[in-house]
């Protein structure tokens, strides 16, 4: 079976470029400490921005006063009245102000800015400004967000909702043997990038707004300034620095950000830079949705699944922001890699009076999948079968329907990935020895299991409505640079970009370079998000490389040119024609069917699979849990940097470890309390087990050179498969995470007999 | 990060083998001095509180926390950033090693997990994983899961033993 491991020192294979690890482009800056991040930049002129903050969760602005002790003549102040345009960070639904005006709806909420040339000064300014509030009573938890006895967005504080049904659901509960229901909960994760959110924005009353910041998306900035400043396309350039790690937090918010450092600049008429230290950004900015999912699933007596019901439940915050695309992602993975027969899954996301919740790499699906395989685990456990066994028998296989009444047509083979994930493992072996020996002594060992996929690129219809456009340019010294608005924040796109164009045009890798991305040079290749830059991007970049050296050969380039040849061919063009620019814009493969309003067809042009097994030990004088081996298998298509694949994957696990075991939010009427690393925390490399990595290729039809997204899909398996891990290794179960010390503690001291059926057993009709 | 009390004053130091004065409160941290008035930018901000060890440099060959060091104890004292690791244009044998097993991805935590690593390899020649592991913990990552430092770190140490 070809199931290979990773070394770090894979030999570059003389062929292909496609395949091996070359030095990561930006590599050489990043390890001298020559990179430039935004905190690292300082124009002439330059002053400093701040943010007032609302102190409670929902009220009215009464007044606004200042401390007569400051100087305020030396600041500048901005409040809602200077802006230009509308007071709406445009998103999807454009309901958060960029300045609260009347009304606040959540702690930290942004409600005027402070700027002043010494940066120490400004803390205490802010402390200055005082807001004097009329208090309205808020909603912190789904449960008070579903009960409506107050209503603090919308009609029903309900962002937006899915249904997707398939099959008839009600008939299928009088075929059931057993019915299984299960609750399961996932709290907020903080994204935790070691670079806070940061951006320098510049004002010009002829040329407009610049901001430069650290960030995945410039559209998404250039969208959210155009409508605030009210100003033409061209006059808003957004660049993007290097950017210090995003995982999905620096989607959305950089919009926020940026309009205030744009307001601040506007005003003063100086630069602003507005970098948050870091106890600000983990109490202002967006974290992972908290989740609650139930199940209710029919099941026959030899462990098939017949169908079920799914309520997925997410909680966004006081804003809508991104929650219906988040909301979507969890709903079309809420069934995870199983096949139901018939299923009706009702999904929904509701405000409560926190920060709002926002996007963190897997998007909704580590929240839905994490009940799906604790779920599994409940089902095997009544049906009296082992969890592999359950598995194995629901696996979606070639030619399966999902949830979304998508069929597969790509090879896959769940039933393989599972075998040989065990087998890495250990597994069968531990499993015996840990039974034995944790009769014994206060350490407590156990294997878990989390079979899932990912799907690659926006949903359904979304990849449509990019309608992304890459560009290829072939320069006047011969070389050639790629022009996309993909961001580089640590995950490779401008390595494996370059390589895919590099293979594709038989040229060196370092002959292709990759332009900065800056609006005013490249063009919208979509955001950087959702597993799609190598596979939606990448086979964008590949296109557009091959017209360009159709348009060297059309003049007169041989078919069979050497990289010289090549080179020779770009440079005389670009004399005697100018630039040499061809571009790629997405088409939709034919056969894409997808319904938005039932929620039905074509989820993703492709998914990626996967079986994690985690090995955990418990330490019953503690309660504390750590994980000791940790094996990662996936099919993600080709492996086009096998080193950076490896990287995406370890971090990703990592993430997981955290997000099960160690990172909790605490909240208080929607503030976070922790906001530090120091009580909030993530995983050392002390920390953390051997993450073994293994990927299986079967051949995909749709990414470049046959790559599937990878990004997300590590973030989904780690936490269900280590809460499988602790329920075997103590016999409760583990339904709600993260799981801390005294989490352990008390599941323990309810310790009741385990997982009774829900229902009896009954008889088939 | 309240205004520095007290006068500016004359604080003389070496930095990557380059005598070195400033004018600086004498409570300011020493993080934002390589920053902001060496132009030092490789020491890099990520908590101001100790946790994360991004701002790490070398202070008489000890490694600390540049946010939390006030630059008065600077004076006298011999300070390596990752700017001064490597001799002339080349790259420290670390450098290497992070470029070549991907040790480095958004980059944020490289230049003082390296200064970290270096810290090590120093005193610990041939490390063992469990020493790797413990040298780095206080200095975090959030992009490799720190699988590919480990490996980076203990290629660097076999390749400085290898005559």
């Amino acid at each position: 079976m070809p199931v290979k491991g990773v070394q770090g020192d894979d030999i570059l294979d003389q062929k292909h470029i496609v395949g091996t690890s070359v030095p990561r482009k930006e590599g050489r800056d990043k390890v001298t400490g020559r990179a430039r991040y935004v905190d690292d930049m300082v124009l002439p002129g330059m002053i400093y921005g701040a943010t007032v903050r609302s102190t409670i969760s929902r009220g009215r602005i009464k007044a606004i006063r200042f401390d007569p002790g400051i100087e305020w003549s030396e600041f500048v102040v901005v409040t809602a009245k200077d802006i230009p345009g509308k007071n709406r960070v445009a998103l999807i639904l454009d309901d958060q102000p960029c300045l609260a005006e009347d009304t606040v709806n959540h702690p930290e909420e942004p409600i005027l800015l402070l700027a002043h040339s010494n940066p120490h000064l400004l803390p205490k300014a802010v402390q200055g400004v005082s807001i004097e509030y009329e208090e309205l009573p808020a909603v912190y938890t789904i449960e008070e967000s579903e009960r409506q006895a107050e209503i603090i967005w919308g009609t029903d504080n309900t962002f937006k909702t899915y249904l997707v049904e398939k099959g008839d659901v009600d008939a299928v509960w009088d075929k059931a043997d057993y019915i299984v229901e299960g609750e399961y909960t996932t709290g907020a994760q903080e994204q935790l990038y070691i670079e806070n959110n940061g951006v320098i924005a510049k004002f010009d009353p002829a040329d407009g707004v610049t901001i430069w910041g650290s960030l995945q998306c410039p559209y998404y900035v250039h969208k959210a300034l155009l409508s605030l400043f009210n100003l033409p396309e061209e006059k808003v350039r957004v660049v993007q620095t290097e950017t210090g790690g995003a995982f999905g937090g620096k989607e959305e918010y950089p919009s926020m950000i940026a309009g205030h450092a744009a307001l601040l600049a506007m005003k003063s008429g100086r630069p602003v830079k507005i970098v948050y230290d870091r106890a600000e950004d983990m109490v202002a900015t967006t974290k992972r949705h908290p989740s609650r999912t139930r199940h209710r699933t029919a099941v026959s007596k030899d462990g098939r699944i017949l169908g079920g019901e799914i309520d997925f439940t997410i909680d966004g915050g006081a804003y809508a922001t991104l929650s219906s695309v988040v909301l979507s992602r969890g709903t079309i993975h809420a069934g995870g890699p199983y096949n139901w027969p018939t299923v009706r899954i009702r999904a929904k996301a509701v405000a409560t009076n926190a920060p709002p919740q926002g996007a963190f790499r897997g998007f909704g699906a580590p929240q839905s999948l994490f009940a799906m395989e604790r779920h599994i685990e409940k089902i095997a456990k009544v049906v009296g079968l082992s969890s592999i066994e359950i598995r194995r028998r629901n696996f979606l296989e070639t030619g399966s329907s999902t949830t979304t009444e998508q069929t597969l047509r790509d090879p896959m083979n769940l039933g393989q990935l599972l075998d040989a994930a065990l087998e890495s493992a250990g597994y069968r072996e531990k499993k015996i020895r840990f039974a034995a020996e944790n009769k014994l002594g206060k350490r407590k060992r156990g294997m878990g299991i989390a079979a899932f996929l990912h799907g690659a690129g926006f949903t359904g219809s979304g990849e449509r409505y990019l309608n992304s456009l890459v560009g290829v340019e072939g320069r006047a010294d011969g070389s050639v640079c790629i022009l996309v608005s993909s961001t580089e924040f640590g995950q490779g796109t401008n390595t494996v970009l370059c390589q895919i164009v590099a293979e594709t045009l038989g040229l060196p890798y370092e002959h292709i370079a990759i332009a900065q991305p800056d609006t005013t040079v490249v063009p919208n290749s979509g955001p950087t998000v959702a597993s799609r830059t190598v596979m939606i991007v990448g086979k964008l970049v590949q296109s557009a490389a091959v017209g360009l050296r159709q348009t060297l050969m059309d003049g007169g380039l041989s078919p069979e040119h050497t990289p010289e040849q090549f080179q020779a061919a770009c440079r005389e063009y670009v004399e005697s024609h100018g630039p040499l620019r061809c571009y790629a814009r997405y088409q939709e493969p034919p056969g894409v069917h997808w319904d938005d309003q039932k929620y039905r067809g074509e989820a993703y042009a492709a998914f990626a699979w996967a079986v994690y097994v985690a090995e955990v030990s418990v330490d019953l004088t503690t309660y504390q849990v750590s994980v000791k081996d940790f094996v990662a298998l996936q099919e993600v298509g080709k492996v086009l940097h096998p080193v950076l694949a490896e990287g995406q994957i370890t971090g990703g696990v990592a993430q997981g470890i955290g997000f099960a075991l160690y990172e909790k939010v605490v909240w208080r009427n929607g503030r976070m309390l922790n906001g530090q690393m120091t009580n909030y925390i993530m995983p050392t490399s002390a920390d953390l087990p051997p993450i073994r990595v293994f990927f299986q290729e079967m051949g995909n039809v749709h990414g470049a050179f046959g790559a599937k997204g990878i990004g997300e899909l590590p973030m989904d398996g780690p936490a269900p498969a280590i809460a499988n891990a602790i329920e075997e290794a103590l016999g409760v179960p583990i339904d709600s995470i993260p799981v801390l010390p005294e989490d352990i503690f008390e599941a323990l001291a309810h310790d009741e007999p385990l997982a009774a059926p829900i229902s009896a057993p009954r008889t088939a009709l | 990060m309240g205004k520095p009390s007290a006068q500016r004053r004359e604080i003389a130091f070496v930095v990557n083998g380059e005598p070195t004065t400033v004018t600086a409160f004498p409570m300011e941290r020493l993080l934002d001095v390589l920053r902001r008035d060496l132009g030092l930018t490789g020491a890099k901000e990520g908590c101001g509180e100790g946790e994360c060890g991004s701002c790490s440099v070398l202070m008489d060959g000890a490694l600390v926390n540049s946010c939390l060091v006030p630059v008065a104890q600077a004076a006298g004292v011999n300070i390596v950033t990752i700017e001064g690791l490597a001799a002339n244009s080349s790259l420290h044998v670390l450098q290497e090693t992070f470029l070549a097993y991907g040790a480095a991805q958004c980059g944020i935590c490289t230049p003082g997990m390296i200064l970290a690593a270096s810290h090590l390899l120093d005193k610990t020649p041939s490390p063992t994983l469990a020493n790797i592991r413990e040298a780095l913990a206080g200095n975090l990552c959030r992009c490799t899961g720190y699988m590919q430092i480990f490996r980076a770190v203990a290629e660097a140490a076999r390749r400085r033993a290898a005559p």
